[in-house]
């Protein structure tokens, strides 16, 4: 049986397709709760009780939720392209879905462990652009459209820093595979070994920049409904609109399991005499959504200007900054070699 | 036929038919897109290869910027493409010279290929062994190490040419108004503002 599922074509691909499922399943189930508690916490904020009418406590809140994006009717606009209309919802969900498979989420417990994984999540979320731009455009109306530029512009300046953030990373470990980036933080100093002591003022930027690239208050001018009415998803009702919801924040998740294995030390204990485990990087998931969430609520949104030079004027020079900065330092193995930490990572 | 072998027709397909649909596309945002499918063939095709790096790069650089400014080009174009496309039937028969020749000339390419007699052991010398360093590394040897001179001229050739296009394009418009950033931010509310304590019936 075993030989099976290791050996022929077929049972390898049955394999990867359970792994998958295993992965995608729990993820989205997850997501519902997650959303249920995002729309909780920005509630509690404002004094609010939130959804507490379906299930108890509104737990099951977001299924009903999804049974009404269901049974909608997909409404589309007369002047709209009709194929690129519909495929641009897709691809934000299966884009956003995709990064999932270079997530390790325990020792080992990673559906494809690649040597390139951080490049192949930064290229599989700058791909998300996509989605956005052609829903802007397919829609043929004059909001969606503005929205869609907007976004573009956005979500390609923010990927500039994010992806300079990541390159100090990729210079300690030695390494761009996930498993390795963790593996270096691993000491007996626990919490203390990880990478956000060293890379102290780039966990900002990279929180920061990863609500801008995600789009996400106090970033969501792609859908400022004071401007825009809704940005480029106005023209979307039904089932379309609920991939472009879940793609989004199925995007937002992946950003702070990105967070949590990059300064955070994915499933590693913080305490030393504390084994690790996948509980861990969980936890460290549902604390920085809470994180999300709690910036949603109590931030107001920025003008677009202001985000754009924040962007380019702040965040650019100062990664860049700090990328020579820890080349500088990984190479003459300054501060005890807490820079350069190939041996561990390999590489 | 093995799992590589099946990736590999089916990456040429989609390469073969997105590249068909790019010509073909009667609207040119579709073009794009079909371009955008071509670059992902590519890519896996790159990742058979065993480039990853290479294969990661090409979707970063090419698909998840250039093809995305490419994208906003041609949807801003306000052109009549109909009439665009309504040469065809005129072009026609120089795009197909164009293509016969070009076929003919990799067919007797290919027909007379050789190797010279230390071709073989020259590219091997240079090729790092797979299983001893991942190709992004063996990358990184080759351009920061080896051929770091190289890598750098080139470097400053784009910055030029980038520099060129900004002091080409920029001028300098002398009556407007601009936002000063600093001198915003630094304003005193004291200042600026002054609070009036106003009476019923009163105003000011």
């Amino acid at each position: 049986m075993i030989e099976f599922f290791t050996t022929t074509n077929l049972g390898i691909a049955l394999l990867i397709l359970g792994q998958s499922l295993l992965i995608v399943v729990p993820l989205l189930v997850a997501l519902a709760f997650l959303l249920w508690g995002d729309r909780k916490v920005w509630a509690a904020v404002q004094l609010r009780k939130g959804p507490n009418v379906v299930g108890a406590f509104g737990l099951l809140q977001s299924f009903a939720d999804f049974v009404k994006y269901i049974l909608k009717e997909i409404v589309i606009p007369d002047g709209a392209d009709r194929f690129v209309f519909l495929l641009a919802p897709m691809i934000t969900f299966v884009l956003a879905m995709m990064a999932w498979a270079v997530i390790p989420f325990n020792e080992g417990w990673v559906l494809a462990d690649i040597n390139v994984a951080i490049l192949f999540v930064f290229a599989v979320s700058s791909l998300e652009v996509y989605g956005v731009i052609m829903g802007g455009w397919a829609s043929n109306s004059k909001y969606p459209f503005l929205g869609a530029l907007r976004s573009a512009a956005q979500m390609i300046s923010y990927e500039v820093s994010l992806g300079l953030i990541i390159i100090g990373i990729i210079i300690s470990t030695g390494s761009m595979n996930f498993g390795d980036i963790v593996m270096a933080q691993e000491g007996p100093g626990g919490a203390l070994n990880w990478y956000w002591i060293p890379h102290f003022p780039m966990v900002f930027l990279f929180l920061i920049s990863s609500m801008a690239e995600t789009n996400r208050p106090p970033f969501d001018l792609p859908e400022a409904e004071s401007e825009l009415v809704a940005g480029y998803q106005v023209e979307y009702s039904s089932t379309p609109f609920l991939l472009y919801m879940i793609g989004e924040y199925v995007a937002i998740v992946l950003m702070c399991a990105l967070i949590s294995i990059l300064f955070f030390g994915g499933w590693l204990s913080p305490v030393a005499a504390i084994p690790d485990s996948i509980f861990w990087l969980l936890g460290k998931i549902v604390f920085f959504f809470f994180i999300f969430a709690m910036t949603k609520a109590i931030v107001p949104r920025y003008r677009y200007d202001q985000l754009m030079r924040i962007g380019w004027k702040v965040f650019l020079p100062m990664s860049l900054a700090w990328v020579v900065l820890v080349a500088f330092f990984a190479q003459y193995g300054a501060f005890w070699g807490t820079y350069a930490r190939w041996a561990v990572g390999g590489g | 036929m093995s799992v590589a072998d099946f990736a590999f027709y089916a990456f040429g397909f989609i390469i073969l038919v997105s590249g068909l649909m790019t010509v073909a596309s009667k609207n040119p945002v579709h073009s794009v897109l079909w371009l955008i499918a071509t670059f992902l063939g590519a890519t896996g095709l790159f990742v058979l290869l065993g480039a990853e790096f290479l294969a990661m790069l090409l979707m970063i650089v090419y698909v998840g910027a250039v093809a995305v400014l490419f994208l906003f080009v041609v949807m801003m174009l306000d052109v009549d493409f109909a009439t665009l496309k309504g040469g065809l039937a005129e072009y026609l028969p120089i795009g197909l010279l164009i293509g016969v020749i070009l076929l003919m000339e990799l067919g007797m390419i290919f027909g007379v290929w050789q190797f010279a007699d230390g071709a073989e052991a020259a590219r091997a010398a240079i090729t790092p062994n797979i299983g001893e360093i991942h190709n992004t590394a063996a990358l990184g040897q080759i351009i920061f190490d080896d051929y770091i001179l190289i890598f750098q001229l080139s470097g400053l050739i784009l910055l030029v040419a980038m520099i060129g296009a900004i002091v080409l394009t920029m001028r300098h418009r002398p009556n407007i108004k601009r936002q000063n950033v600093v001198a915003q931010m630094h304003r005193d509310p004291a200042k600026a503002m002054e609070l009036k304590d106003i009476k019923p019936g009163q105003g000011l």
